[in-house]
C-alpha cells in the first residue's frame, strides 16, 4: 500500500487527484440519479410522487401500495419465474455445451478443428436477430411457440460463441501435466473433462455467466416475437405492457420497475468480482 | 495400428454444433435464402430473384423509409462514437490511475445503468424528460436554465439525437470496461521507465498508453457498430413499432420489424423481412470487413 502510494504520488498531484475525484463523482452521479428516482419514487404515495419527485420518502410520503398492487393484481410473479427458468436454463446449457466444445476444439487435434472454431466464433459478430424470419418458422413448425424452450434454444445459440471462446482460451492456459497425469492413470475423455477441466476453469464460468445472463434476462425482441403469451411473457416483455396498460396507476409502474431492477442489481453483486478478473486476465480479446 | 474413431470428440463437440446450427447459423441462411422469394395468399414460396432488394431500394414507397433508417441508424452510430467511446475512455483512464481511492466503487456505479433492460432505461428516461412530471425541467432549473428545456423525445429534430444520448448513458459501461481491462495490461515497467526518463502523466497516456491500448479500441469500435445497425428495443419501448414522430427515430432494427410483422394498415411479410434483414447482414458484415482487413492489418503492421 505504501510503496504504491509512493508511486501514485509521483505520477500524479494532489491537485490533479482532487479533480479526478470530481469528474468520476458527477459522472457517477449522473449515471445513477435515474435508477435512483425510481426507487426512491416506487416506495411513495401517489401525491409525493408528484408534488416532490425528487424527495426521499418519509414517515408521511412512505408507501408500498404499488408493490402490493402489482403483486396481488397482475401475473407479474409468474413472468419472474419465466424469466428466471428462461435465464438459467440458457445459462446452463452454453456453459456445459460451450464449456464440451471449447475442450473439443482446444484439446484435441483433428482434421477441421479450425475450421469449426471459426464457424463456432462466427456468430460472435453476426447478430441471432437477423435470422429471426426462419427462426419463427422454425418454432413454429417444433410446435415450440409460446414456450420458454423455444427461448432457452435461442438465448443458447446466441450465448455459445462466445462462451466457447472465452472458455477454449481459459482451457488453454491449463497445464498439460494435469491431463496427461491423468491419461497416463488410465482415466476416460469424459471423466477428466468433468472432474479436471470443469472445476479448474470455474472463474472462466462466473465470466460467461455474466456475459450471458444479462442480454438473455433483458432481451424484448425473442419474447416479443417467439412468446408472447401471457403464460410464458418474461419480466422484459411483462413491464413493457404493463406500462403501457397502467400507464396512469404511477405507484404500480414505478414498483413494477424497481422490482425488474432489483434481481440484476443483486446478480451483478455476486459476479462483479469474476467479471473483471475475466476481463482482466485476457477473456476478452 | 489403426486408432477408433474418436466418438469423444463427437460427443463433446455435438450438442453445442447442434444447437448453435439450428438456431443460429442455418436460421441465418434461411434467411438470406428467402430474401429471395414471395408469398401469395395461399402461403406459397416463389421464387422471384432480386425483386425484394429492387423494391426496397428503388420503389419509393419503400425506399424512403429505409434510407431514412439507414441514415438515422448511421447518425445512430456516429454519435456513440462521438461520445460513448470518447467518454469511456475518459472514465476508463481516470480508474485506471494508480492508487486512486473508490476506484471499484466509481466503476460499479457507472458501469450499472449497463446491465438494465433497455424497456427500464427507456421509461425512466421517459419520465425524466417528460413536461408533464417535470423532474428534468426541474433539474436544469437548478443551474438556471429552465427556459431551455423542451420535449425533445417528442420532437421530430431531436428524438433520434434523444435515444442516441440515452443509449450512450447506458451502454458506456461496455467501452469502459474493455478500455480499462487493457489500460491495466499496459506493462508496469515501461511506465516506470516513462516515468524515470521524465515523462508526464499526459504524455505517457498519448505516447505509450493510447497506442498499446489501440487493438481494444478497435474492437470497442466494431462492436458499437454491429450493436447499433441491430438495435431495437430502445426505439421500440419508447416510442413503438413507428418510431415516431414521422418516423424521425427510425432505425434499420424498427424498419425490419414493422415490415416482417406489419404495421396499422400494412400486412407483415416474411420474404421482404428477410430482405431487410439480408440488408442489415450486409452492412454489418461490411463494417466487420473493414474491421478485419483495415483496422487489424494496421494494428498488425503497427506492432512490428
Amino acid at each position: 500500500m505504501t510503496s504504491s502510494n509512493l508511486t501514485s504520488s509521483r505520477s500524479f498531484s494532489n491537485i490533479g487527484r482532487i479533480w479526478v475525484h470530481i469528474v468520476l463523482c458527477a459522472y457517477a452521479i449522473v449515471a445513477l440519479f435515474p435508477i435512483a428516482l425510481i426507487l426512491i419514487n416506487s416506495v411513495k404515495s401517489r401525491d409525493a410522487i408528484f408534488d416532490n419527485p425528487l424527495a426521499f420518502p418519509t414517515l408521511d410520503t412512505f408507501s408500498l401500495i404499488g408493490f402490493e398492487k402489482v403483486l396481488t393484481n397482475t401475473n407479474f410473479i409468474l413472468y419472474f419465474g419465466n424469466s428466471l427458468i428462461v435465464t438459467l436454463g440458457s445459462l446452463v446449457l452454453i456453459v456445459l455445451f460451450g464449456a464440451m466444445a471449447g475442450w473439443a476444439i482446444s484439446e484435441y487435434k483433428f482434421r477441421g478443428s479450425r475450421l469449426m472454431a471459426l464457424y463456432l466464433a462466427l456468430g460472435i459478430m453476426i447478430p441471432i436477430r437477423l435470422g429471426t424470419v426462419s427462426i419463427l418458422q422454425l418454432v413454429v413448425s417444433l410446435n415450440l411457440i409460446n414456450t420458454r424452450t423455444a427461448l432457452i434454444l435461442v438465448y443458447t445459440a446466441q450465448g455459445l460463441p462466445l462462451a466457447v471462446m472465452i472458455l477454449s482460451e481459459f482451457i488453454r492456459q491449463i497445464p498439460k501435466e494435469l491431463k496427461e497425469a491423468a491419461r497416463c492413470d488410465g482415466v476416460g475423455e469424459f471423466k477428466i473433462f468433468f472432474r479436471v477441466i470443469l472445476p479448474l476453469i470455474r472463474p472462466a464460468i462466473a465470466t460467461v455467466a455474466v456475459f450471458t445472463m444479462i442480454p438473455a434476462w433483458n432481451d424484448l425482441w425473442f419474447p416479443l416475437i417467439l412468446a408472447p403469451g401471457d403464460d410464458t411473457k418474461t419480466v422484459t416483455l411483462g413491464v413493457q405492457q404493463f406500462i403501457g396498460q397502467y400507464a396512469t396507476d404511477w405507484n404500480s409502474v414505478l414498483a413494477a420497475l424497481s422490482m425488474a431492477v432489483i434481481p440484476i442489481l443483486i446478480l451483478y453483486m455476486l459476479f462483479s468480482r469474476q467479471l473483471i478478473r475475466g476481463l482482466t486476465s485476457g477473456a476478452v480479446k | 495400428m489403426k486408432k477408433a474413431f474418436p466418438w469423444h470428440i463427437v460427443v463433446f463437440l455435438a450438442p453445442a454444433v447442434i444447437i448453435y446450427s439450428m438456431f443460429s447459423a442455418l436460421p441465418l441462411l434461411d434467411t438470406l435464402r428467402l430474401g429471395f422469394y414471395t408469398t401469395n395468399d395461399a402461403g406459397v414460396h416463389r421464387f422471384v430473384g432480386l425483386s425484394n432488394y429492387h423494391i426496397i431500394l428503388f420503389d419509393s414507397d419503400w425506399s424512403t423509409a429505409f434510407w431514412n433508417a439507414m441514415w438515422n441508424n448511421l447518425k445512430f452510430f456516429g454519435i456513440h462514437m462521438l461520445l460513448q467511446n470518447p467518454i469511456g475512455l475518459l472514465l476508463a483512464t481516470l480508474f485506471s490511475l494508480k492508487g486512486l481511492r473508490w476506484a471499484r466503487t466509481y466503476r460499479t456505479m457507472i458501469f450499472l445503468p449497463t446491465l438494465l433492460s433497455v424497456v427500464i432505461i427507456g421509461f425512466i428516461w421517459q419520465l425524466i424528460l417528460s413536461p408533464l412530471w417535470g423532474v428534468g425541467e426541474k433539474l436544469m432549473g437548478f443551474v438556471g436554465m429552465a427556459n431551455f428545456f423542451a420535449p425533445w423525445l417528442g420532437q421530430q429534430s431531436t428524438a433520434l439525437i434523444t435515444l442516441a444520448l440515452i443509449s450512450v448513458w447506458q451502454f458506456i459501461g461496455i467501452p469502459m470496461m474493455l478500455i480499462y481491462a487493457a489500460l491495466l495490461a499496459v506493462p508496469e515497467e515501461v511506465l516506470e521507465a516513462a516515468h524515470v526518463e521524465g515523462a508526464g502523466a499526459w504524455r505517457i497516456f498519448w505516447q505509450i498508453k493510447l497506442p498499446l491500448i489501440l487493438p481494444t479500441l478497435g474492437l470497442v469500435t466494431i462492436l458499437t457498430f454491429v450493436a447499433n445497425f441491430n438495435a431495437f428495443d430502445l426505439i421500440y419501448s419508447v416510442k413503438g413499432a413507428l418510431a415516431g414522430p414521422n418516423y424521425s427515430a427510425d432505425l434499420l432494427g424498427t424498419f425490419f420489424y414493422r415490415t416482417f410483422f406489419g404495421y396499422q394498415a400494412q400486412i407483415g411479410s416474411p420474404t421482404m423481412g428477410a430482405a431487410v434483414a439480408t440488408l442489415m447482414f450486409l452492412v454489418i458484415l461490411l463494417g466487420v470487413a473493414v474491421y478485419f482487413y483495415v483496422v487489424q492489418r494496421k494494428l498488425t503492421r503497427y506492432e512490428l
